[in-house]
């Protein structure tokens, strides 16, 4: 599996990243890179192998249904580069 | 039933210039569930709260934050499943769909994906007392929900309010099995119903607390599927018929007009009366989903299961069923009993020891007649489950009639009080005692003696003066006691 130029600007523009054009043929070269590794691990055959989804055998952890997080309005937005009333502002979004 | 085979019924179809149509609905319901905290943090879940005062680092995505599930939650998404009569998964899978948007600060949803919680199952809905469809569940999974964007508040920029951010939900997938506005609406009702009774959603579709995505195609009935478009977050019951019939109107019509539909995301406009392209969604429906690393997957065994199965409350198709072969209700009433819990929870009380059919007909006919004049509710009622019990005992004992009962109730719910006392202080008994029955009807008999050659030519006049008579008691004469005295002394049969 390789990706073509066309894709690297869509997954750019879909992750938010902003490429200059010249520098797409380079992240094309990286992708297909890596692309070629994995395609590496697809030959061994893991046939009737169950996914490891934990190196040690473990439940997930659960929480009890306990309000014990929150009311730090504040400390939310602290960082928000522009706030207002404890809301954070972003640029205009409009559907 | 096979929905997907089955025949399209002619009393649904829509008419279109070139004949008819049959439209095809199925339905993505969001559900929130109810919970005190969120699903992956500890913070509240609680309506109405300041700007992101329900807010913990976890929900704001702050880096280094991990999500941990809530129990509660998988409890209920176990609850809901086992109430739709669905396959549940002792193992299911939390993946991270990825887009971006301000209200969503992680960048991403935990979402279920391919391995969710809940899979197939299925709910009768009922359309009238006679009927009944079966409509297949597709899944059921948990996710979290966004948080919300407020746009009018300012000339270039919008607020973003994280309180709901992280709050879980449940999205009930339905398969494509409806086939008109009715059925649509009549299926997110029943379901509304079931997941009230679980007690695992409260169903506010007010607060968004319960929302549609609504899936709809037409087709020349017997053709395979047509290309569907997806009308988003239609949050109520009306709106949701009229969305479909709106876009299964402007389908056909482009259709017929020898254009095609574009499989599209839109937004019903109530105002309006008519859905619109959300172009901007079209692109970014690339969601590279993938299992999310900081969750193992969720793991329970069927004791589990079993253990909330054996503490799940009666059911409303249960219920219904109880209520017609215990108090011998019909079809009808006891769909309206069972509509709400606490209305079949009222009624029972009301009930229980009684003649069923009519504690039915005045829980009913008078009291929820009332409380819907009044804009109230069951939970409201001024006239209490034993204050109607009391009144229907008086009518079963023969101390009121039906008559004078119905101002029995008007003094319940204005005054209250206890009824066989009301009955006794204000001297609304009912005259059984043949003796001063007999000397009314004799005073009338007397009075009217035109009338009493009429009536027996003519045996219909006897209503006459079963009026008279009962206008002399006050309305308190006991009406079967009335009726044989008159034909007694009138001589007719």
């Amino acid at each position: 599996m390789s990706v073509d130029l066309a894709t690297v600007k869509r997954v750019a523009h879909l992750a938010r990243i902003a490429v200059p054009e010249a520098d797409l043929p380079k992240l094309q070269d990286e992708l297909n890179a890596i692309l070629g590794f994995v395609e590496q691990l697809n030959e061994v055959n893991v046939e009737g192998v169950e996914p490891m989804t934990s190196v040690t055998p473990m439940a997930m952890k659960q929480r009890e249904d306990v309000v014990n997080d929150g009311e730090i309005a504040d400390e939310i937005v602290a960082n928000a580069p522009v706030s207002e009333d404890d809301y954070f502002m972003v640029p205009k979004v409009i559907e | 039933m096979n929905a997907h085979a089955r025949p399209a019924d002619p009393k649904k179809l829509i008419k279109g210039a070139t004949g008819d149509w049959e439209v095809v609905i199925g339905m993505e319901i969001h559900a929130q569930v109810t919970s005190n905290a969120k699903l992956f943090s500890g913070a509240s879940t609680g309506f109405g709260a300041e700007p992101n005062e329900h807010v913990s680092l976890v929900d704001a995505a702050m880096p280094g934050m991990l999500p941990v599930i809530n129990a509660e939650c998988v409890r209920q998404a176990v609850r809901t499943g086992l109430g739709l009569n669905a396959q549940i998964n002792n193992r299911s899978v939390f993946d991270r769909k990825n887009y971006f948007y301000p209200d969503l600060p992680q960048g991403y949803q935990i979402s279920q994906y391919k391995s969710p919680i809940v899979g197939e199952g299925e709910i009768v809905v009922d359309l009238s007392p006679t009927e009944q469809i079966t409509v297949g569940i597709e899944r059921l999974h948990l996710e979290q929900d966004a948080g919300k964007s407020i746009h009018d508040q300012h000339p270039t920029m919008s607020f973003v309010d994280l309180n709901r951010s992280g709050v879980a939900l449940m999205e009930i997938v339905s398969k494509p099995d409806l086939r008109s506005a009715d059925e649509a609406k009549a299926y997110v009702s029943k379901l509304r119903t079931i997941l009230r009774y679980l007690g695992t959603c409260d169903g506010d579709m007010e607060k968004g607390n319960l929302r549609a995505d609504v899936n709809v195609s037409v087709r020349k009935p017997g053709d395979a599927l047509g290309t569907r478009c997806e009308i988003k977050n239609v949050n109520s019951i009306r709106f949701i018929g009229q969305a479909v019939e709106t876009e299964a109107r402007r389908q056909i019509g482009i259709i017929e007009d020898g254009g095609t539909i574009d499989q599209e995301t839109r937004l019903y406009d109530p105002g309006k009366g008519e859905t619109r392209s959300m172009r901007s969604k079209e692109e970014a429906h690339d969601y590279r989903y993938f299992p999310d690393p900081d969750l193992l997957p969720l793991e329970f065994d069927d004791a589990f299961v079993e253990s909330l199965k054996g503490a799940l409350p009666e059911l409303p198709d249960a219920k219904k069923a109880r209520f017609i072969a215990e108090y011998g209700l019909s079809p009808y009433d006891a769909s309206v009993l069972v509509a709400e819990r606490e209305q079949a929870d009222y009624f029972e009380q009301v009930a229980k020891g009684r003649d069923g059919k009519a504690a039915a007909n005045w829980v009913i006919n008078e009291l929820f007649g009332r409380l819907n004049k009044e804009g109230q509710d069951v939970t409201t009622s001024p006239v209490s489950a034993a204050q109607l019990g009391g009144l229907v005992d008086l009518i079963g004992e023969g101390v009121i009639s039906g008559k004078i009962a119905k101002d029995l109730f008007e003094i319940l719910w204005t005054e209250g009080g206890d009824p066989r006392e009301i009955v006794e202080a204000r001297g609304m008994k009912q005259v059984t005692d043949t003796g001063a029955i007999e000397k009314a009807v004799d005073e009338i008999i007397a009075a009217n003696p035109d009338k009493v050659e009429q009536v027996k030519a003519k045996p219909t006049m006897l209503g006459w003066f079963v009026g008279q008579a009962m206008k002399a008691s006050g309305g308190k004469a006991n009406p079967q006691a009335l009726n044989e005295i008159l034909k007694k002394k009138l001589g007719i049969e």
